[in-house]
Order: structure tokens, then C-alpha cells, then sequence
């Protein structure tokens, strides 16, 4: 068996004293490039974010590498949504993707050489090193996910998280970004990622989970990606037409 | 109480119940800072006005004022299409702008003008008896109460022919431009009212009050119920209150009436905001203390469920490793489970009784079919004591 | 006394020089502050911190019946946190809005703040005279302690901001990415809205209560005009802060019974206007240009297209044409012509066009940039 990657124990999330996520069980081994799937509402965002400690959760608990998150902070990137940020904030691609190394400056230090050497092969792994004195607000929806993208690269980290990278990005953006998140499985990297697009699960990811406030059902693809699953998660009677 | 005392309650009470209407929809569509832009920013229209008419109760430079206050709401909403600033940023940047020319022509003219920087800012409540409309001779009352009545006559009349319109606009805009009703009519028809109510009012309680009786009795009544027709009565109810008590006040501390007012109006905010019935903040925090509660219940409920299977994750002393709560919180949740006999324990593992099965099933279902709503009425029915 | 004249006193008289520096530092202190207002979208927070303040200010006054600045200054600074912790207070635990919150606070303070003012106006002990001048604001009441403290809390700020600039910058653009790094986001926030409270207080005196808040803005919406960079942006909104106070203050001093607020807020709102218009990148003028030169243009290539269109039909291309024949065309004027005839696309000859070869190879070339090359 392969080593845990994260591991969450009886996880339940409220938003106003309303549950969001039940009592979730998780086991997410090392290595995989995950998708985690289901409608909307289903607590997708919230669960990525709880993890990160972003939202406190009332009960349950969340280990990585088998220990609390905050000790294990360098281990993780996060690449939030898009729709999170002001993008008329007046900086560039190449400052926000440097933004990437101020958790492994800690407090007050300032990025070096060093750390925009680093941003400036993040930018070019994602293809927007020429864009990079480029003021974030002058960049398509597609070259913003990539800026967010290379900000996580260069955190360097054994997990990525991601919430919808693929919302509004163009055909082009959404290969080369899959792309890079095999590369970084390839590399021995766990790769967790909020996805809506069914029709693409089994081309783009090898592990699945399906949410649905608890949790319905997780493991690869090939053995959980079917009808049952969909149907149990988005409540109706699902069919997708699945490439086999 | 003397003939002017008594006047100068009834426009006060007049003067509260002309903006406690628009206020209320003001709040209700989240445009409660445009009336304080507007109450700003129509100082160099009524400066103007007075330079031509010589008159502050002329209809003429009321009219002025209240179509600077229009032309204020059209500057924001401009400068907020260009997307050069943030949306607050340009109500921000316009208002101020506006009031400072206001007060610099005021300062310029101080020997020609009878209006005073405090008079901009208090009104002059107290004086508002002494200027009397005469028509062939016949004392008919004070001009600013005439002044008022009417635009209160009026926005009573608009009230209650667009009630239903207003309402949908208000609480749909989807629905309402789907039904034909514009929600751009609806939205400077409101604009055009508040800015000629702010103005009317502005003589007698001054630019930056007409705010608070625009907005406080709304938002208190906001605080009490949802009902549009209670929320208006008690928007009306609270103004009326208000303006009464804090003429008093004022006689008694023998200071400003406007501030009294506000004063007064703060006071009854400050008591809704902390003993409102639902609403108010201590209602709020016991609240939430108790569905902590009841959500930790929900949890351990479900948590068992999960793990029917598995006793180890259901014995007594470690749900609180498992969940990750602290000892006390865990006793209290198992407290209440065993008290509304959701579970029983037997040889130290807790199980879901037959009723707590039940529970926690349907509880599970409306929750992912978005229900939420619906566990409310479900705790009412399931619950013998609550957390 | 003129604006000149004042100008020409400035460094050698004692007083307006105390004045002149005291306005700029405040100027300052506001325009780096405020940018940090202006881009949490926090910019009416700043209007409702400012007439909160003035009940403070009152009761300070009520307790101790000094007019000592620094002491008003505290009671402001209290009753302004009050104010800002209240509206916080009422947008998490209650149903109000934002907006609903904002302006509930701002005028429930101030009319309580006035009466006060009245109240104390009407006190027997003639020491109350003066109060007032916090409603507008006298630059000419500052005197040495005051710019003194000024320039000490404008030095700690400024320290504070390069000791934490990364923090600041990060939190102001993506707060849940800032506490997965690992940032206590609580502290960073009240760290800034601590310096801006401090900043609204320190500019109570000189610009009042009224219009504090307008000095906050207005420089930092006029700096991010300029620039795409956030450092670049704080200091252009420090520089324009502090002219507009000292310009203010000036034409506020050389006439008589003018506050300085009013004035300073206007001398800011011509730098806003201004830079709204002229900037090159964001102004509306220049973007306005843009605009219709890329209309021109796009009129320019559809008549070329159009005459591509009715020379390809022809063995010889540059057989001539009647102008005629373009009049059912949308795009075309006289200038259109006289503009692809200037770029020798074609030739005009009385009433009858010609294409040239090289604008018919621009046409063409026109043309096959428009097949999308994926």
C-alpha cells in the first residue's frame, strides 16, 4: 500500500450552523491526480478549504503526511478560484506568482533573487513568461488560471490543491494546464482537484471522489467512475455517456 | 405646551414619516449610503436655489436641490461604469466633492446668505414655526409644515398605487422586469423621491440627520420583522417615536432638537439591536450556541450511523478522540442524544435507537436535496429538549 | 493675504510653516493609508469611522474640560473603534447589510456627537468656544506639538508598512491564499484597519470630521489611475495627499472664513478629475481615442475588404471603379478614401477608384489574418 498522502477522519463543516460537509471519511493515497465531483452545493470548495484550515470545522479531524496541517504547511499549494480575487488589483503576473514564496519566507523577509528566479520558471513551465510584466487586470480568463497555477509551481509542494481551475479558461489553457498536473503526478505529487466536467474525468484523472454533503464514494476511476455512483451523487437517474 | 411646541413636534413627526417610507426600501435594496450621498450632495443645488429665490421653502429650489440629487446618483453610477474605481470608492469620492462646494459657496456669501454651516448640518427645527405661509392675509401654519405635508401626501399616494411594484422590484428584480414593471423606473422613481423627501427635510433636520431618519428606523424595523406592510408601519412608528421623544429631550437638555433625535433613534436602534425577539443580538448568540449544539448532535448522530458496522468508532470514551471535541462537549452531545433517546448504550458502545435512525436519515435527506430549512420543523418534531 | 504671498511666507514665517508641513504629513499619512482602504473596498468604512469620531470627542471634552488635542484625539480614536467594532457587530450577527450598517453608524455617531456640541454650546463655562472646528476642520489651530505627534505617527506607520509590505500586499489581494501560507490574516487585518482609524483621527483637526474620509480617497483613486504597481501606487496617493493638503491649506489660509476641509477635499477631487481624464493607460480621454482609432481602423480595413472583394473580380486589379458603387457600403466616408489613398492602397481619379498592388496585397494579407490561426 502506498503511502497516505491525507487523511481526514470525521470531518463536518457548517456554514451558519447549517452542515454543509456529514461526517466525512477520506483517505487520499499519495501519487494520485484526483477529481473530486458532484453537484452544486455539494460542499466541494468547502471541503478543499477545510482541509487548508480556511473554514474551522466543527468536528472531525485532518492529517497530511500524518500530521496536523499546520505543521505541515510546505508541503501543501493551493490554487483557489478564480472568482476569489480582485484582478483589478494593481500588480503583475509575475509579482502574484512570487506571492507563491512568501509562505516558505515566513513573516517580514523579503523575496530575493533566489525566490524570483523561481517565479520565473513557474512562468515559464505555464507558458506566461512573456507576460509577466503584464498587469493581472490586461490577462485573459485563461492566462489568470495560469498566473494561479505557476504561484502554486513555485511553492514547490507534495499536494495541490486546486478549486476549478478549468472554470472559464479556453480550450488551449485547459490541455496545457492538465498537462502540467500530469507532470507533477508523474513526479510523485498528490493533485486534488474540484472539478464539474464529467465528461472528462476519465481522460483527465485516475482517482476519483464523489461528494455529495457526505461522502458517496472514492478510488480510481476505473472502478468507481460508473452510473451507480453519478446517480447516487447528483440524485437523479444519471447517465453519462462515459468513453470506456 | 405652547403653540409652536406643538408645531414643531408635528413637523417633526411629519418630517419622520416622510423618509421613513423611502428608507424602507432604501434598506431593503441595499441602497441605504446612496440617501446619505444624496443628503450630502444636494447642498450646492438648495445654495443655488437660495441665490435665486431668496427662500428656503420655495418649491422652486426645492425642486433644484432634489434634481442635484438625481444628477448625484447618475455621476456614481457613471463613474462606476468606467471601472476606474470600486463602486463605494466612487460614491465616496462624489459626495464629498459635491457637499465641500456646497459649504465653500456658503462661506463665500456668508454676508448674502442666511444659511449657516450649522444650519446645514442640525436644520433649524426650532425656528421652523416663526416662517408662516400667508395666503390673503390668513395665517395658514408653518410654511416647512406645508412644505412637508405635501411631499408626504405625495409619497403616500405613490406608496400605495406602486405597493405591489415596489414590493416585486424590491424582493425580485427578475421576476419584476418579467412582469413588465422596469425595475430603471422603479430605481430613479425611489432615487426621485428620496432626493425631494431629503431636501424637504433638510431644512428642518440637516444633511447628515435626514440620513439617520432615513435609514434607523428602517433598519430597526428590519431587525423585528420581514413583513413588508409591519416593517413599514414600524419604520413609521419608530420615526414618529423618535422625533416626539427627542423633541423632548432636546427641551430638556436644552440642546440641539435634530441631534435629540437621532439621539433618541440610536437609543431605540441600540435596545432592538440587543433585545430584538429573533434578530437581536442576544437572541442571535443564544441561538447559536444552541444549534452548536444541536449541529454536534447532528453530527455524532450521523457519525454512528456511518459507522454502524464498526464498534470501535462508537465506543463511549473515544467519539471524542474520533470527532475531535473536547471531553465536555462530548458529554454534553451524548447527554442530549440519551435524553431525546436517539441512542442507547450498551457495554460502553453508543448505538442510534430506532428514532434516532429515523431522525438521522431524514435529517441526511434534506440536507442534500438543499432543504435545509425543513431540519428545523424536523427538530420541533423530533426533539424533547433542546441544546 | 494672496496664495503667492503665502507661498513666499511659507519659509519664513514660523506659523504657516508649522501649518504647511503638519498638512502635508496628514496629507501623507492619508493617501498610503487610504490606498489600503480604497483596494479592501473599505471606502465608506473610512466616512463612518470619521463621524463616529465625534462623539468622542465631545465626551472627551465633557470629562476632563481640556481642548488639549491630544486628549479629544483619544476620546475619537475610542469612539471611532467603538464605531467601526459596532458595524462589524452588526453585519455579522444581524440580517443589515453593509450599506444599511455603514450609514446607521455614521449618522446615529454624529447626531449623537451634535448634540453633545449643542449641549456643551450651551454650557455657563465659556472654555467650549472652538469645538466646532472639528466639524470642518482649521488647519490654522495647528501648532508645533500637533505636527509633532503627526510626524511620530506617520514615522511608526511607515515602518510598520516596509516591515510588513509583503503581509499588507498579499492579504489585500487573496486573504484565504494568504492563511493556507500560514499568515495570521486576524493580525494583518486589524494591524491596517488600526492605521487607518489612526490615520482619520490624526486629520480630525485639520479637515474635520465631515470630510475626513473624502482625504483618505481621493488620492489613492487618483494614484491608481497612474500606475500598475501597488508601491508605485501608495506613494503617488502620499505625494497627491500631500499636495492637496498644502495647496488647501493654502487657498484656505489667504481667504477669510474658509475651513480647510471643504477645500482640501476639492484641491483632492481636481487631482481625481484630473487623472480620470488624462491618464494614459486607464484615463477616459486616451481610451476614448483608442477606441475611435480602432473604429477608424476597422472601417479603414472593411472598405479595403470590400474593394479586395469587387478587384479580385477583375483580371486587372487596378481597373478603376466608381466611388458610386461603394455608396451602399456602411463603412465608407470621403476620409476613409483619402486615408487609403494617403497609404497608397489606392488611387482616386475624379469620380473612380483604383486599387494599387499594394493594396491589394494588404487586403489580402488583411485577409488571411482574419482566418483564426489556431
Amino acid at each position: 500500500m502506498e503511502k497516505i498522502a491525507v487523511q481526514i477522519d470525521d470531518l463536518t463543516v457548517a456554514y451558519n450552523y447549517k452542515p454543509v460537509l456529514w461526517d466525512i471519511d477520506l483517505t487520499i493515497p499519495e501519487g494520485v491526480l484526483m477529481a473530486i465531483v458532484g453537484p452544486n452545493g455539494a460542499g466541494k470548495s468547502t471541503l478543499i478549504k477545510a482541509i487548508l484550515g480556511i473554514i474551522k470545522p466543527i468536528a472531525g479531524s485532518v492529517t497530511i503526511y500524518g500530521k496536523a496541517y499546520t505543521d505541515q504547511r510546505k508541503l501543501v499549494a493551493y490554487v483557489p478560484q478564480k472568482g476569489s480575487v480582485d484582478w483589478d488589483f494593481p500588480t503583475t503576473a509575475l509579482d502574484v506568482v512570487m506571492m507563491g514564496t512568501y509562505g516558505q519566507l515566513g513573516w517580514i523577509r523579503r523575496p530575493g533573487q533566489k525566490e524570483k528566479k523561481a517565479s520565473l520558471e513557474a512562468l515559464e513551465k505555464v507558458g506566461m513568461l512573456s507576460f509577466k510584466n503584464r498587469q493581472i487586470s490586461q490577462l485573459s480568463g485563461g492566462q489568470q488560471q495560469r498566473v494561479f497555477l505557476a504561484r502554486a509551481l513555485v511553492q514547490n509542494a507534495s499536494i495541490y490543491f486546486m478549486d476549478e481551475p478549468f472554470q472559464g479558461v479556453d480550450a488551449t489553457t485547459e490541455i496545457a494546464i492538465i498537462n502540467i498536473l500530469k507532470e507533477l503526478r508523474k513526479a510523485g505529487k498528490t493533485v486534488i482537484v474540484v472539478h464539474h466536467d464529467l465528461q472528462t474525468v476519465p481522460e483527465y484523472f485516475d482517482w476519483v471522489t464523489f461528494l455529495n454533503v457526505k461522502k458517496i464514494a472514492t478510488g480510481p476511476v476505473k472502478q468507481i467512475f460508473n452510473d451507480d455512483n453519478l446517480t447516487k451523487t447528483y440524485g437523479i437517474n444519471y447517465k453519462v455517456a462515459v468513453n470506456k | 405646551m405652547s403653540s409652536p411646541q406643538i408645531e414643531i413636534q408635528l413637523i417633526a413627526a411629519v418630517v419622520a414619516v416622510a423618509c421613513a417610507i423611502p428608507g424602507v426600501f432604501l434598506v431593503l435594496r441595499k441602497m441605504a449610503l446612496i440617501s446619505d450621498a444624496i443628503s450630502h450632495s444636494i447642498l450646492p443645488g438648495i445654495v443655488l436655489g437660495f441665490f435665486i429665490t431668496q427662500d428656503l421653502n420655495s418649491p422652486l429650489l426645492i425642486l433644484l436641490a432634489a434634481f442635484s440629487g438625481v444628477i448625484t446618483v447618475v455621476l456614481v453610477e457613471w463613474i462606476q461604469k468606467t471601472g476606474l474605481v470600486k463602486e463605494d470608492t466612487a460614491i465616496g469620492l462624489v459626495f464629498p466633492a459635491l457637499f465641500s462646494i456646497g459649504v465653500i459657496m456658503i462661506a463665500k456669501n456668508a454676508n448674502d446668505v442666511h444659511l449657516d454651516v450649522d444650519a446645514v448640518l442640525l436644520g433649524e427645527l426650532a425656528f421652523a414655526p416663526f416662517d408662516r405661509l400667508l395666503l390673503w392675509e390668513m395665517d395658514l401654519g408653518p410654511k416647512s409644515l406645508w412644505i412637508m405635508g405635501i411631499i408626504l401626501f405625495t409619497t403616500l399616494i405613490l406608496f400605495f398605487t406602486f405597493f405591489k411594484e415596489l414590493k416585486v422590484s424590491t424582493f425580485d428584480a427578475g421576476l419584476s422586469s418579467a412582469l413588465g414593471i422596469s425595475p430603471i423606473i422603479m430605481h430613479y422613481g425611489l432615487m426621485s423621491v428620496s432626493s425631494v423627501t431629503v431636501v424637504g427635510a433638510f431644512d428642518a433636520v440637516g444633511a447628515i440627520l435626514v440620513v439617520a431618519l432615513m435609514i434607523a428606523p428602517a433598519a430597526t424595523a428590519y431587525l423585528l420583522t420581514s413583513d413588508l406592510k409591519k416593517l413599514t408601519l414600524l419604520a413609521v412608528a419608530i420615526g414618529v417615536f423618535s422625533a416626539i421623544g427627542g423633541y423632548w429631550m432636546a427641551h430638556w437638555l436644552d440642546a440641539s432638537i435634530s441631534g435629540s433625535m437621532t439621539t433618541v433613534l440610536g437609543i431605540v436602534f441600540l435596545l432592538v439591536y440587543l433585545f430584538a425577539p429573533r434578530r437581536g443580538l442576544i437572541s442571535v448568540l443564544y441561538r447559536q450556541k444552541q444549534q452548536r449544539t444541536e449541529v454536534s448532535l447532528l453530527t455524532f448522530l450521523l457519525h454512528l450511523n456511518n459507522h454502524s458496522e464498526e464498534e470501535n468508532e462508537r465506543h463511549i470514551n473515544h467519539h471524542n478522540e474520533h470527532i475531535n471535541w473536547q471531553k465536555v462537549r462530548s458529554k454534553t452531545v451524548l447527554d442530549l442524544a440519551l435524553k431525546n433517546n436517539m441512542v442507547s448504550v450498551e457495554n460502553s458502545i453508543v448505538s442510534l435507537t430506532i428514532k434516532g435512525k429515523e431522525f438521522t436519515d431524514l435529517a441526511l435527506e434534506y440536507i442534500i436535496t438543499n432543504k435545509n430549512e425543513n431540519i428545523e420543523h424536523m427538530k420541533d418534531d423530533f426533539f424533547l429538549f433542546r441544546g | 493675504m494672496t496664495i503667492t504671498e503665502y507661498f513666499e511666507l511659507v519659509f519664513t514665517d514660523y506659523t504657516l510653516r508649522t501649518i504647511t508641513l503638519g498638512t502635508a504629513v496628514l496629507g501623507a499619512i492619508s493617501g498610503m493609508l487610504g490606498s489600503f482602504a480604497v483596494l479592501r473596498k473599505q471606502s465608506l468604512l473610512g466616512d463612518a469611522i470619521s463621524h463616529a469620531a465625534l462623539p468622542g470627542i465631545a465626551i472627551a471634552f465633557l470629562i476632563t474640560g481640556t481642548k488639549d488635542t491630544n486628549i479629544l484625539m483619544l476620546g475619537a480614536l475610542v469612539s471611532g473603534l467603538i464605531g467601526t467594532f459596532w458595524i462589524r457587530g452588526i453585519i455579522t450577527k444581524t440580517h443589515l447589510k453593509t450599506d444599511t450598517a455603514l450609514g446607521l453608524i455614521l449618522s446615529l455617531f454624529f447626531g449623537f456627537g451634535m448634540l453633545l456640541l449643542t449641549f456643551i454650546q450651551k454650557q455657563p463655562n465659556a472654555n467650549q468656544a472652538g469645538l466646532d472646528k472639528y466639524l470642518f476642520g482649521q488647519a490654522a489651530t495647528l501648532v508645533e506639538k500637533d505636527v509633532i505627534l503627526m510626524v511620530i505617527v506617520t514615522a511608526i506607520c511607515l515602518f510598520i508598512l516596509l516591515l510588513f509590505w509583503k503581509e499588507f500586499k498579499i492579504l489585500l489581494f487573496d486573504e484565504d491564499y494568504t492563511r493556507t501560507l500560514g499568515f495570521n490574516t486576524r493580525f494583518i487585518d486589524i494591524l491596517i484597519t488600526f492605521f487607518i482609524v489612526l490615520a482619520i483621527v490624526l486629520g480630525l483637526q485639520t479637515v474635520g470630521v465631515v470630510l475626513m474620509s473624502a482625504l483618505l480617497l481621493a488620492p489613492a483613486a487618483a494614484a491608481r489611475q497612474w500606475t500598475n504597481k501597488l508601491s508605485v501606487m501608495v506613494t503617488l496617493a502620499a505625494i497627491f495627499g500631500a499636495f492637496s493638503g498644502v495647496f488647501g491649506t493654502a487657498i484656505s489660509a489667504s481667504q477669510n472664513n474658509l475651513s480647510t476641509g471643504p477645500v482640501v477635499v476639492l484641491v483632492a477631487a481636481v487631482f481625481v478629475l484630473f487623472s480620470f481624464i488624462f491618464s494614459p493607460e486607464r484615463g477616459i480621454l486616451f481610451r476614448e481615442l483608442r477606441f475611435r482609432k480602432n473604429r477608424r481602423d476597422l472601417q479603414l480595413q472593411k472598405t479595403l475588404q470590400f474593394m479586395y472583394g469587387i478587384a479580385k473580380t477583375h483580371e486587372n486589379i487596378s481597373h478603376p471603379h466608381a466611388i458610386k458603387i461603394l455608396n451602399n457600403f456602411q463603412g465608407f466616408t470621403k476620409k476613409t478614401l483619402q486615408e487609403l489613398e494617403e497609404k497608397d492602397w489606392i488611387e482616386l481619379n475624379g469620380q473612380q477608384w483604383a486599387m494599387t498592388n499594394e493594396g491589394f496585397t494588404a487586403a489580402e494579407n488583411l485577409y488571411n489574418q482574419q482566418v483564426p490561426n489556431v
